[in-house]
């Protein structure tokens, strides 16, 4: 029982990880309209950007974070959003689709040579140690992970909700026609988007890199459990984002303690084929928005 | 009667069968490797080119096809894993049906949505396709694969030789073109265009878009299968990770490279990403890092790619003569 | 009274705000030429999708010759014996002219099958051929439709809701963009159509000379309802239609 309280709450805390890259995710789908076949990456390369920061201009960590959270803004966001989204919408999404799929590769290849091919350690960036409560152990870790994505969630929902910008985003996210008649200056709202992607792909970095070492490869895992937590929670909201995210997180984690740590990766994989089966809309997603 | 297309097909046929001749091992290997990816890509067309759906799975599909073709055609074992000892010809038919099948079992749930739901579903297919390869190595050799593949021998004809080998997996290719030129050509053909082309017209025209859909893509995964069936026996040893899910991608990016939608648009983009990485050994690990930064400038600059650049550039071109041609007889007035 | 073809019952659709059709009813006979007018955004097209399985109206329920039509896809409906244009020209501008007439008919020839192994023409080159001089396209056969004049496209839009042989043709602003000798032509094709092959019509048009001319009934939606029925004359005289399209 004790250790089903520590499987569950490392899954939730890794799982509000997986949340903040599949939120991102589902902000860009509705805003553009674009499957980012690179989500994996983006949340990838902020902790190289990171790295870099510390061993080659000699940051000390406070400042190479923030460099690397502004650095990821600038090129996950605005560069994406200019350089390759806008010239490529017009053609419609297909092309899209299939450049953030060259996008992952090229960031991958580039890390890859840039940097280096082999794992680097990152350096943690909660704290350590464990309370034992009654014979359960929490990880300090798990707890802050936890905790500082909840905050990043509700800072964002609040952004959302409770600011104009926020709400003029909504807005264009629901109907960019309605929104562009009521005043709303869409060009700009779609643009915060894809920048808030990128601080949320970064901030996901520097909370997930120190679990799994800082290599070129560690999107192509996290860009699956991306998208398959945006699908499985229901593609058009934050909340189906983030109930997908933790739910995968737990999954995986009592997967690879109770039943088998081969087919671990293949337990998300199913969740996704069944929920597709099932029910297409995702777990928390109106069947609106899906048909046409 | 020779039209013009017809003889540029010849003289393309021509130039593929002198091509191997007077080279060393590797490369008629290499010419090989190329034919067999064209016919998956070519099969891939129909899916995204024709019918506009991504699927990643065509490297699963090739799985498919070059398990099933190994197991077949493998003699059996006293010890491990074994085959049944099968010739290729009764192995390939087994192998491209069974690709087929299982395009349409994973197609149909994915295509009762709308959207880009099949890319996801065959990302998801081809990763556990991966995955069961790796983990049940009593069938598949785990991670050591299978070895040892023997190549088919029709008698008259041993393919043995690599040069011979080329000659086979050349007919296999002629053969599968005409059979998808009929496709093309066939009211199915037709309708995969309309869909292309204005799914809402097509569908008030009675075209079943969703069935149509799915059959290209099973059709689709059919060619992959084949493909996969050819590769068992050229390269002899077949193991997960040549079918992991960045060839899938890369498949999908010699479709747009060549062109989506243009018949032979995927034997360029073939011919580019496996036969560019021999001219561009010079770079060495930054051929993919340069080879993902020009399909990006292609998809944005050109996005019907290389054949459609050159179609763009003959019609430049033509269009350089007409106005010559107004010229010349503004001359003679 | 001649048959019912089509009989649409309540038929409602909201988008937000805007009731685009309000509780529509109305009955198409067979083998008349009903005209559907209106203001713009008065809901005429809505309709059209709305019975045509193009969308999914909120309410109400469609029957075609005796059948409930609800919810059927507009492929299922096609096939029932429904050929339409949308307002939007809608071509395949990268197929012939002549790939586009066939493409319009083949799935209504063989089966599955046969349309894989039979002829790449289903057979169906000479019908094609006909109803391309009906619409006198003949000098354009083999050329991409893309490259053809708007009207041009407009006609071949048309057309290919010929070429499954329906029963019923419903056609939304075939006259927009095609200039007056042209119309005048097309008017004539679509009454030699209805005499000698008893097809009946649903017209949406604005062009009123064309629909008055044309038409044996017309139906007058405004804000999504229908606010008059009657003959071309009835209608013309009529005070709530002039009202509604000078205040629409
Ligand atoms: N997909 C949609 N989403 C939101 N509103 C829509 C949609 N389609 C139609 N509408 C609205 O429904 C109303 C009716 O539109 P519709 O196109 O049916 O009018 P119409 O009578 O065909 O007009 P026109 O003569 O200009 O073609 C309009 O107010 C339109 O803005
Ligand atoms: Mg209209």
């Amino acid at each position: 029982m004790e250790q089903f309280f520590q499987v569950l709450l490392s899954g939730l805390a890794t799982g509000s990880i997986y949340a903040l890259a599949a939120i991102g995710f589902t902000l860009i789908w509705q805003a553009a309209q674009t499957v980012n076949f690179a989500q994996g990456e983006f949340v990838m390369l902020p902790a190289f950007f990171l790295l870099a920061g510390m061993h080659f201009l000699g940051m000390p960590f406070w400042m190479a974070l923030i460099f690397g959270l502004l650095l990821a803004v600038f090129v996950l966001g605005f560069l994406f959003k200019r350089v390759l989204v806008d010239p490529l919408l017009k053609h419609g999404g297909l092309s899209l689709i299939i450049a953030t799929m060259a996008l992952a590769i090229l960031m991958k290849e580039s890390v890859k040579e840039f940097y280096s091919a082999e794992a680097q350690p990152f350096p943690e960036i909660v704290p350590n140690g464990s309370w034992d409560i009654s014979g359960v152990i929490v990880s300090l870790t798990d707890i802050s992970h936890l905790f500082i994505s909840a905050v990043i969630v509700i800072g964002l929902q609040l952004f959302l909700n409770r600011t104009r910008t926020g709400r003029c985003m909504q807005a264009t996210a629901q109907n960019p026609g309605v929104a562009e008649i009521l005043g709303v200056n869409v060009k700009r709202m779609v643009l915060y988007t894809f920048l808030i992607n990128g601080v949320l792909a970064a901030l996901a970095s520097f909370l997930i890199t120190p679990v799994y070492l800082a290599k070129f490869s560690n999107g192509e895992y996290l860009g699956l459990i991306a998208f398959i937590a945006a699908i499985v929670g229901g593609f058009n909201q934050i909340r189906g984002a983030l109930a997908g995210g933790l739910l995968i997180g737990v999954l995986d984690n009592m997967t690879a303690t109770y039943i088998t740590a081969e087919y671990r990766q293949a337990v998300p994989l199913l969740l996704l084929i069944a929920v597709i089966l099932f029910r297409p809309q995702g777990l928390l997603g109106t069947s609106e928005g899906r048909e046409a | 009667m020779m039209t013009k297309r017809n003889m540029w097909l010849l003289a393309g046929l021509i130039a593929l069968i002198l091509a191997p001749l007077g080279q060393g091992n590797y490369v008629v290997y290499t010419l090989c490797s190329w034919l067999i990816f064209s016919m998956a890509a070519m099969g891939l067309n129909l899916t995204l080119g024709y019918a506009g759906q991504i699927s990643l799975a065509q490297s699963a599909f090739m799985a498919i096809g070059a398990y099933t073709t190994a197991l077949l055609t493998l003699p059996p074992a006293e010890d491990g894993v074994g085959g049944l000892g099968l010739h290729w010809l009764v192995a390939m038919p087994i192998s491209v049906f069974a690709a087929f099948v299982v395009g349409l079992i994973i197609g149909f749930p994915a295509l009762r949505v709308k959207g880009h739901f099949l890319a996801f579903v065959t990302l998801a297919f081809t990763t556990l396709t991966f995955l069961v390869l790796r983990n049940e190595d009593w069938l598949t050799g785990g991670t050591y694969g299978l070895v040892g593949m023997p190549r088919p021998d029709f008698g008259f004809f041993n393919t043995g030789k690599q040069l011979r080998f080329y000659y086979f997996t050349l007919a296999v290719f002629v053969v599968f073109c005409l059979l998808m030129w009929g496709i093309i050509r066939s009211p199915w053909g037709r309708a995969f265009k309309a869909l292309r082309e204005n799914s809402i017209r097509a569908e008030s025209l009675g075209v079943d878009t969703r069935r149509i859909t799915l059959l290209a893509f099973a059709i689709g995964s059919a060619a992959g299968g084949l493909a996969g069936s050819l590769v068992a026996p050229l390269v002899q040893f077949i193991e997960p990770g040549s079918f992991a899910l960045v060839h899938s991608l890369k498949m999908l990016l010699m479709v747009v490279v060549g062109g989506a939608g243009f018949f032979f648009g995927p034997v360029i983009g073939a011919g580019v990403v496996i036969l560019m990485p021999e001219f561009l050994r010079f770079t060495e690990g930054y051929y993919l890092m340069i080879y993902a930064a020009t399909v990006i400038v292609l998809i944005i600059f050109c996005p019907k790619g290389l054949i459609g650049l050159g179609e763009i550039i003959r019609n430049k071109l033509r269009k350089d003569k007409k106005v010559r041609g107004d010229m010349d007889k503004g001359a003679q007035l | 009274m001649s048959n019912k073809v089509m009989s649409v019952s309540n038929v409602s659709k909201r988008y937000g705000a805007i009731q685009a059709v309000d509780d529509v009813s109305f009955d198409v006979y067979e083998g008349e030429i009903l005209g559907l007018i209106g203001p713009n955004g008065s809901g005429k097209s809505t309709l059209f999708n709305c019975l045509l399985g193009q969308t999914r109206p909120d309410n109400g329920s469609v029957e075609i010759n005796g059948h409930n039509a609800s919810g059927l896809s507009p492929s299922k409906l096609n096939k029932l014996g429904i050929g339409r244009t949308f307002q939007q020209l809608s071509v395949f501008p990268e197929m012939t002219v002549l790939d586009n007439i066939i493409l319009a008919g083949q799935e209504h020839h063989g089966s599955m099958f046969s349309r894989l192994f039979g002829a790449p023409d289903a057979g169906l080159t000479p019908e094609a051929d006909r109803l391309i001089a009906f619409f006198r396209l003949e000098h354009l056969r083999d050329e991409m439709a893309g490259s053809l004049s708007y009207g041009q496209q407009k006609l071949l839009d048309a057309a290919m809701a010929f070429m499954a042989g329906p029963s019923i043709v419903m056609l939304d602003e075939p006259a927009g963009g095609v200039n007056l000798t042209m119309l005048g032509n097309f008017k004539e094709r679509l009454r030699t159509f209805n005499k000698e092959h008893g097809t009946t019509f649903v017209v949406i048009e604005h062009n009123m000379e064309f629909v008055m001319s044309l038409c044996t009934r017309v139906l007058v939606l405004a804000n999504g309802a229908i606010i008059a029925e009657g003959t071309p004359d009835e209608i013309m005289n009529n005070q709530m239609v002039i009202d509604a399209y000078l205040g629409g």
